[in-house]
C-alpha cells in the first residue's frame, strides 16, 4: 500500500506499546451512528496508470491552438530555470517559516521578493502573496476600509469586470458601498472618478492598463482623493510595469497586481500570485505574511515573519485578515523568474510583447469594418470592434486553432461586437498575419 | 548570505525571453518610468547557485522529519507533479471555457474539476463542492458567506457565530470579516461542552464553526448533541476540515449532520506546497445549501460533455477569478486515484497510530493533558520544564538542533506551554522512535544542562532571531 511503511510486525508493535489490541479500538470513540453510510471510492492505480489516465485527460485539451486571449492573464515565456529551482524539495516540501533559524531560505527568498515588487511597483512595503489579483484588490479595499473608517468605494468600470464581480460578492454582508463608474468607450473616465469622490470615501479603485488596455496618467485623480482623504488603490500587470510611470509615481497609496505573468503558467487559472504592495503608513493593514530583517544573538544577518501582531493566530476575529496559508512558492517562482531574466530580460519581454500587439492592432484595423476601440496608449493588449457579433468570429477561427480574444460582450452591454486582443513576446509575427487572414475571411 | 541584489552588476544579463529589443516609441514619455527598476542585473549561473544555496538553508519534509502539528506535513509522492505538469493543463488559459463553444476544447480540464468533487462528495457525504477557494481559510470565508446567503434567503435575522476555544484562528477571523460577531464556547475536557453552549445558543446564532478531532487532537463525541441543539434554532455547522486526516473512511462530516465543510487539500491529500503555499480550500455543503455555491459549477451534459454553468440566482457570486487552484488540486485528484478507497483509509488509521504511539512513549517525560486516545496529532505541555526555566520555545530550538523541523508551539492556546505534534503516517518506525528518544534526552537535559536548552540552536545558520527587533526596525526590503 503507497506512502505507509509500518510493516505488519511493527504495526503489532505500536499497538501493543499504546495498550490496544487493534487499529480499530483507536476509532472506538466513533460511535456506530457516526460510520460512514457509504465509501464508495474506487480501488487504487498504480503510478503509471494514474499518469497514463491523466495524460489522456490532458491530451483532451486544445492547447495547440494560437491564442490571443489576455484579459489580464498572459502566457510569457518562462525561463527553464524557474521550475529547475523552484521544484528543489527543499523549497518545495517545506511549510510556513514558523522557526527562522530553519527556514532562513525560504525566509530570504520572501524578503527578496518584497524587495523585487516594491521596486517594480515604486511602492515601499509588499507581503509575501495573497491567494491572486483579485483577492488583492478585495484586502486592498479592505485596508482602506479599516484605516478610512468610511464606507465609499469608487471603482472604475474600466477593472477588470471579473474582479468588479467578486468585490460585490465579498462585500455582499458588509457595510461597504461600491459605487461604479463607468468607463467611457472603453477609456478610464478620469473626470468622472475624481466627481465621484468626497469625504465619505474610503477608497477609489482604478486600473492601469485598464481593462481594454488603455493607458493613463493618474497622478491628478490620486491628488484629489488625497484632498479628500480616500485611499488611492491601483491595480497593475507587473510586466507592464517595467516601462510604465509606477504607482509609487503616480501616489498610489497600495498597489496590487495579479502576478501570474511573472513565472506562473496560464495552469487553467490557478495557483496564480496576489501581489499587494503599500506606503509605510499603510503597512500595520496590509494582510498575510511579511518578512522583515533582523540578527542573530552573535549578530548574524537573518530573516523573520514579522508584525505578527496582525495575524489570525494571535488576534483571533481582531485580526486584519484570515489569511493562513499563502502562495508563497508562487512569489519564490515570481522573484526567480525576475532575477533569471533580470532588469533587461523583463523590460525586453515587455517591450516585444508590446511592438507585437501594435503590430497586431495595424494589421486589424486594416481589415473593413474593424476599427479600434482602445484609444491612446497602450501596452500589449487592446481592444477593436468587428462588424460582427465577437462569439461568431471567435467561433469561426477557434474552429481552425485560432483563439483570437477575449469576447467584450460577455461583461459589457453595447460592446457585443468588441474583442479584446493580447500578444506577448512569444505571438509570431508569422501568426499575427494569420490571425489577421482569418479574421479577414471570416468577415466577409 | 549576501542578497541577489547585492549580487548584481550593472550591465550583467541573465537569460533573454527572445530576441530582438523593440523601441519605447509606443509609449509617451510623460507616461514612462524614471530611471532603472533596481531588479537584479546577474547571469543565470549566479541565479542557480544564489537559490541552490538559499534551499540549503531550509528544513523540509524531503530532508527531515516535519511533525507540525495540524499542518500535516506527511510525505508528498512525486509523480502528482509529472501530473501536474503536463503541457494540456499548464497551457491552458483560464477563459477558454467561457468562450461560447470553447467547452469543447478544454474538456480533459473540466473532466478533472468534476471527478475531483464528486470524489471529495463521497468521502465526505456531502451533496456538492465548489473548487474555488484557494486555501483553507478562503474556503472558511466561503463557508461563512455560505451560511450568511443561506439565513438572508430564508429571512432569517442572524448576526452571531459560535467558534470553540479549541478553534484555529482563522475560524474567527473568517467569520468576523464576514461580518458576523464571534461568540466563543468553552471546551470541557478538551471537547465541546453542549452544556456550555447551551448557555451562548439563541436564535440570533448563524452558526458554528468546528473541528474534530478538534485541535487538540481529540474526538468530538458530543458530536450529535451538538447537531441537534443547533439543528433546533436553524442554526448550520460548519466543519473545519484541516485535520480530515484523522478520519477518512471512519466519519463522514455529511453523514452526522454538518452542513459546510472545507478540505485543505494539500494537507489530507498530499500537495506539496514551498513556504505555506499554494494551497486549495474546496468547499463542500449538504443539500440545503447547494443553490449558494460560489459561481460558475461544472456539470455534465447528456451526452457526456462538460460544461461550465453560471445560472444560480442564489449563489453567492465570484470568490475567485476561476476555477480556484487548478494545479493544486489536481495533484490532490491524482493521489486519491492513487491510493483509491481503501488507501485513503489506511493513511488514516496509520496517521492515528502514528500519534498515539508517540503520545504513550512521550508520556513519561512530559505532562499530557488530555492523555486518552488521540487522533492523529496530540498536545504535550512543557508546563512542568518550565518551572525550571525551560520552556516549549526551548524544547522546540533543541528539536532544530538535532534535525528535526519543531512541532507546533504555543498552540492550542488553551494549553499553557503546549507541544502539537503530528507523525503523519508516513514516517517510518525508527524514525518516530529516534524523534521520541531525543526528544526525551532533551527533557533529561532539563535538570542536567538546561543551558544546552535555552541558547539552542547551536548547529544551524543562525542562532535565535531577534524578533522584537525586526519589528521596530521594520527592515522590510533590501534598501540600496
Amino acid at each position: 500500500m503507497p506512502f505507509v511503511p509500518h510493516t505488519e510486525d511493527e504495526v503489532r508493535e505500536m499497538l501493543a506499546t499504546i495498550g490496544v489490541n487493534s487499529v480499530d479500538d483507536l476509532f472506538a470513540e466513533i460511535s456506530a451512528d457516526m460510520r460512514p453510510k457509504s465509501f464508495d471510492i474506487p480501488e487504487g492505480l498504480s503510478e503509471m496508470e494514474v499518469l497514463s489516465k491523466l495524460e489522456a485527460l490532458a491530451a483532451k485539451n486544445a492547447t495547440d491552438s494560437v491564442s490571443f486571449l489576455g484579459a489580464g492573464f498572459y502566457d510569457h515565456y518562462i525561463p527553464a530555470a524557474v521550475d529547475a529551482l523552484t521544484m528543489r524539495g527543499e523549497f518545495y516540501t517545506a511549510y510556513t517559516p514558523y522557526q527562522p533559524e530553519a527556514s532562513q531560505g525560504t525566509l530570504q527568498a520572501i524578503f527578496e521578493y518584497q524587495t523585487a515588487v516594491t521596486r517594480l511597483l515604486g511602492m515601499e512595503c509588499a507581503n509575501a502573496s495573497v491567494y491572486d489579483g483579485g483577492t488583492a484588490l478585495y484586502e486592498a479595499t479592505m485596508m482602506a476600509v479599516r484605516k478610512t473608517r468610511r464606507r465609499k468605494i469608487v471603482v472604475s468600470e474600466g477593472l477588470n469586470p471579473i474582479y468588479r464581480v467578486m468585490l460585490g460578492s465579498y462585500t455582499t454582508n458588509l457595510d461597504v458601498d461600491l459605487v461604479t463608474v463607468p468607463h467611457k468607450d472603453g477609456q478610464t473616465d478620469l473626470a468622472g472618478l475624481k466627481n465621484a469622490l468626497d469625504d465619505s470615501t474610503a477608497a477609489v479603485l482604478v486600473q492601469n492598463p485598464n481593462f481594454f488596455g488603455s493607458i493613463n496618467d493618474l497622478t491628478e485623480l490620486f491628488a484629489a482623493a488625497k484632498a479628500v482623504k480616500a485611499v488611492s488603490i491601483m491595480s497593475v500587470y507587473p510586466v507592464l510595469q517595467t516601462l510604465l510611470k509606477t504607482p509609487g509615481e503616480m501616489g498610489a497609496d497600495i498597489a496590487v497586481a495579479e502576478g501570474q505573468s511573472l513565472g506562473m503558467p496560464l495552469s487553467f487559472g490557478g495557483p496564480y500570485l496576489g501581489i499587494m504592495t503599500c506606503t509605510k503608513e499603510m503597512v500595520r493593514q496590509l494582510p498575510g505574511r511579511i518578512v522583515g530583517r533582523t540578527t542573530d544573538t552573535e549578530g548574524r544577518t537573518g530573516y523573520v515573519l514579522t508584525l505578527q501582531a496582525r495575524e489570525q493566530h494571535i488576534r483571533r476575529q481582531r485580526a486584519t485578515s484570515n489569511i493562513c496559508s499563502n502562495q508563497s512558492l508562487c512569489a519564490l517562482r515570481a522573484l526567480v523568474h525576475m532575477c533569471a531574466l533580470g532588469e533587461m530580460g523583463l523590460k525586453r519581454a515587455a517591450r516585444v510583447s508590446m511592438e507585437r500587439a501594435h503590430i497586431c492592432a495595424e494589421r486589424l484595423t486594416a481589415i473593413p469594418g474593424v476599427e479600434m476601440l482602445t484609444k491612446g496608449t497602450f501596452g500589449n493588449e487592446f481592444a477593436v470592434t468587428l462588424p460582427v457579433n465577437a462569439f461568431e468570429a471567435i467561433d469561426k477561427l477557434a474552429e481552425r486553432g485560432y483563439i483570437p480574444g477575449f469576447p467584450l460582450g460577455r461583461y459589457f452591454e453595447g460592446l457585443e461586437n468588441g474583442l479584446l486582443v493580447a500578444c506577448t513576446e512569444k505571438t509570431s509575427e508569422e501568426q499575427i498575419g494569420i490571425f489577421a487572414e482569418m479574421l479577414r475571411g471570416a468577415l466577409k | 548570505m549576501k542578497t541577489i541584489f547585492e549580487q548584481s552588476v550593472a550591465g550583467r544579463e541573465g537569460c533573454w525571453p527572445c530576441e530582438g529589443m523593440a523601441e519605447e516609441a509606443y509609449i509617451p514619455k510623460d507616461l514612462l518610468r524614471d530611471g532603472d527598476i533596481g531588479l537584479p542585473s546577474v547571469s543565470e549561473l549566479d541565479v542557480v547557485r544564489h537559490f541552490t544555496k538559499l534551499s540549503q538553508l531550509n528544513y523540509s519534509v524531503d530532508s527531515n522529519f516535519y511533525p507540525l502539528g495540524s499542518c500535516t506535513m506527511k510525505y508528498n509522492p512525486k509523480f502528482t507533479e509529472v501530473a501536474a505538469a503536463l503541457p494540456g493543463f499548464t497551457r491552458l488559459h483560464p477563459v477558454m471555457p467561457q468562450l461560447r463553444g470553447a467547452g469543447g476544447l478544454c474538456q480533459g480540464a473540466l473532466e478533472v474539476m468534476y471527478e475531483i468533487e464528486r470524489l471529495l462528495c463521497e468521502i465526505t457525504g456531502m451533496a456538492a463542492y465548489t473548487m474555488h477557494p484557494m486555501a483553507g481559510a478562503h474556503g472558511e470565508l466561503t463557508g461563512v458567506m455560505l451560511m450568511a446567503a443561506y439565513h438572508r434567503d430564508k429571512g432569517n435575522k442572524k448576526t452571531k457565530v459560535i467558534v470553540p476555544d479549541s478553534a484555529h484562528g482563522t475560524n474567527p477571523a473568517s467569520a468576523a470579516i464576514a461580518g458576523f460577531e464571534i461568540v466563543s464556547v468553552e471546551s470541557k475536557d478538551g471537547i465541546v461542552d453542549p452544556a456550555a453552549l447551551e448557555k451562548v445558543l439563541d436564535d440570533e446564532v448563524a452558526g458554528m464553526m468546528m473541528t474534530c478531532p478538534n485541535t487538540l487532537g481529540l474526538f468530538e463525541k458530543n458530536l450529535p448533541e451538538v447537531v441537534r441543539m443547533l439543528r433546533k434554532v436553524d442554526a448550520l455547522l460548519y466543519y473545519d476540515g484541516a485535520n480530515l486526516n484523522a478520519i477518512m473512511g471512519k466519519m463522514r462530516v455529511g453523514d452526522v449532520g454538518f452542513d459546510i465543510v472545507h478540505w485543505n487539500v494539500h494537507k489530507t491529500l498530499a500537495t506539496p506546497h514551498g513556504g505555506g503555499g499554494p494551497g486549495s480550500g474546496p468547499v463542500g455543503v449538504s443539500e440545503r445549501l447547494v443553490d449558494y455555491l460560489p459561481i460558475s459549477r461544472v456539470r455534465k451534459r447528456e451526452d457526456g460533455q462538460f460544461f461550465l454553468d453560471y445560472d444560480f440566482p442564489k449563489s453567492i457570486g465570484y470568490v475567485a477569478p476561476f476555477y480556484g487552484n487548478f494545479g493544486v488540486y489536481l495533484k490532490a485528484y491524482a493521489y486519491v486515484l492513487r491510493l483509491g478507497g481503501a488507501g485513503l483509509t489506511r493513511a488514516s488509521e496509520n496517521a492515528v497510530l502514528a500519534a498515539n504511539y508517540m503520545r504513550k512513549r512521550l508520556s513519561s517525560h512530559f505532562e499530557v493533558p488530555y492523555n486518552r486516545t488521540c487522533m492523529h496529532e496530540f498536545v504535550i505541555s512543557a508546563s512542568p520544564q518550565a518551572h525550571k526555566g525551560v520552556h516549549a520555545l526551548d524544547f522546540a530550538k533543541g528539536l532544530l538542533d538535532k534535525g528535526y523541523h519543531a512541532p507546533t508551539i504555543y498552540f492550542p492556546l488553551i494549553v499553557p506551554e503546549a507541544i502539537m505534534i503530528e507523525p503523519t503516517e508516513t514516517e517510518n518506525k525508527e524514525t518516530l522512535d529516534k524523534f521520541c528518544d531525543d526528544l526525551i534526552e532533551l527533557a533529561e537535559m532539563v535538570d542536567s544542562n538546561p543551558e544546552a536548552l535555552t541558547s539552542a540552536p547551536v548547529n544551524l545558520p543562525v542562532t535565535r532571531l531577534d524578533e522584537t527587533k525586526a519589528a521596530r526596525s521594520m527592515e522590510l526590503t533590501d534598501d540600496l
